[in-house]
């Protein structure tokens, strides 16, 4: 296999455009964890003209709910959970300069369009993989809605958090593609 | 009448939501060992390694090994020669869920389908009782996540279909969900019964190991038929593309309406979670 691309968050357009389908990729720094029901909460902050609980541009979002840490762990398992679910709130963060999401499964035509027209990526994550996944978050600390549990929204520090990318800006799709070379 | 106090179902219940969700069982660890010999894609054989070192980390560090910790599914066999004494078997079934998901450090996921407001306890468990002969009660303990539940279904087809539509339809459930269930999946099927009755076989056939064979010679070979069908779609690990889209594929099967071809898909992610034990 290829070797891995580095790189730190917050993300740049030009740190996404040269990223292509099938890319693994190994990331280090902040990124923020929502799941729908956080999501639609962004959403509707949005739509009311309120600030965010943090500052969209050039961010990470990984589609998690954690379990419970240990004592002395920062994190339980956190592997992705299936990114469909967002696909109805993504464009939207996606055109306020979101550039990232992490999660797993097949998104929609609307988030790949964003994508390509905003220069975005969406990176998956090996689903079912928490424990593993886990050993590469450093810490994590709710930054907004403690009440939704584990939908709460995270701030990660994650070092060589280990990710592959799924759709590029340039309309790839490593679902359909894989699918492709291995059917028969 | 032989007599079950419910503090033993409580602690077995306890027990058995925290070892299923930090042990996979060897069947299955086995059966990610056979598939990396097998898997051609190289990010396949890569998912296959991580899974099987993520198993290996949850069972010595006690953390679960998806996050997605499920639904709490429990099935009941109760000898009718059991008398449960000191409460009733749902109550003492919901403590050793409550215990375990709090004790274990375990996802609580079960939350009310409109306001989506979370019970906090991981309660209520999903209970199947069933009353058998002698004086045993038998307990199985199956985690169920959601996003395997969510690609599940259950349909009525018409008898003219016959096997093949059936078959048919268990392919296209497969190549619909795609990456979404967290392939390599465990395929269950239930086939026949009424609408409810074949969910029900279809979850059921989930707790058969790995590598066993069906009793049922007929249905034995349609599983490796219909296994070899879904390998040849090219899913792969975690969908991106590969030969290991389902580890097995299990049928129950049982008589039906003369109206009717109940057909359920039940799919199972890799975390095929499930402990069981006799009082």
């Amino acid at each position: 296999m290829e070797q891995a691309i580095r790189l730190t968050t917050p993300l740049t357009s030009a740190d996404v455009e040269k990223l292509r389908i099938g890319d693994r990729v190994i990331l280090t720094g902040v990124i923020f964890t929502a799941r729908d029901a956080a999501h639609k909460r962004l959403i509707q902050l949005l739509e009311t003209g309120e600030s965010l609980p943090f500052d969209l541009q050039g961010q990470v979002i990984y589609y998690v709910g954690p379990s419970p840490a240990k004592p002395g762990r920062p994190i339980g398992a956190a592997g992705p959970t299936t990114s469909y679910r967002m696909d109805a709130y993504a464009p939207e963060l996606i055109s306020r300069g979101l550039k990232g999401m992490i999660g797993k499964g097949a998104r929609n035509q609307a988030v790949k369009d964003a994508m390509q027209q905003h220069k975005a990526v969406y990176f998956a994550a090996i689903g079912g993989a928490g424990a593993l996944m886990a050993q590469s978050i450093l810490s994590a600390e709710v930054i907004a809605y403690p009440e939704l549990g584990p939908e709460a929204i995270r701030r990660l520090e994650v070092k060589d958090f280990p990710v592959i990318v799924v759709n590029d800006t340039h309309g790839g799709d490593l679902y359909v593609e894989g699918v492709k070379t291995y059917a028969r | 009448m032989r007599e079950i106090h419910v503090n033993e179902i409580t602690n077995a219940i306890r027990d058995m939501a925290i070892h299923s969700n930090t042990e996979l069982g060897e069947d299955v660890l086995n059966s990610f060992k056979e598939a990396l010999e097998r898997e051609e894609s190289p990010a396949g054989k890569d998912i296959l390694q991580r899974l099987i070192e993520n198993a290996r980390i949850a069972k010595e560090e006690l953390i679960p090994m998806c996050q997605d910790t499920g639904l709490a599914v429990v099935f009941v066999e109760l000898g009718q020669d059991v008398h449960i004494v000191g409460g009733t078997l749902r109550d003492a079934v919901e403590e050793g869920v409550r215990r375990g998901y709090d004790e274990g450090y375990l996802r609580k996921s079960a939350c009310h389908p409109f306001t989506r407001q979370n019970t906090g306890d991981n309660t209520p468990a999903i209970i199947h009782i069933d009353l058998v002969a002698g004086d045993r009660l038998k307990l199985i303990f199956a985690p169920k996540g959601g996003g395997s539940e969510n690609m599940s279904r259950v349909t009525m087809l018409t008898p003219a279909v016959g096997v093949q539509g059936v078959k048919e339809f268990v392919v296209q459930r497969v190549k619909e969900a795609g990456p979404n269930p967290c392939p390599p999946t465990i395929v269950g099927v239930g086939i026949g019964g009424t609408f409810e009755q074949a969910a029900l076989l279809a979850k059921k056939s989930l707790l058969r190991p790995l590598g066993s064979s069906n009793p049922d010679p007929e249905l034995d070979r349609l599983e490796k038929e219909w296994l070899e069908d879904i390998n040849r779609l090219g899913i792969g690990p975690q969908g991106l593309g590969g030969r290991t889209t389902s580890l097995a594929v299990h049928i129950n099967m049982m008589m039906c309406h003369i109206a009717s071809l109940p057909v359920a898909v039940n799919i199972q992610c890799h975390s095929a979670r499930h402990k069981e034990v006799e009082l």
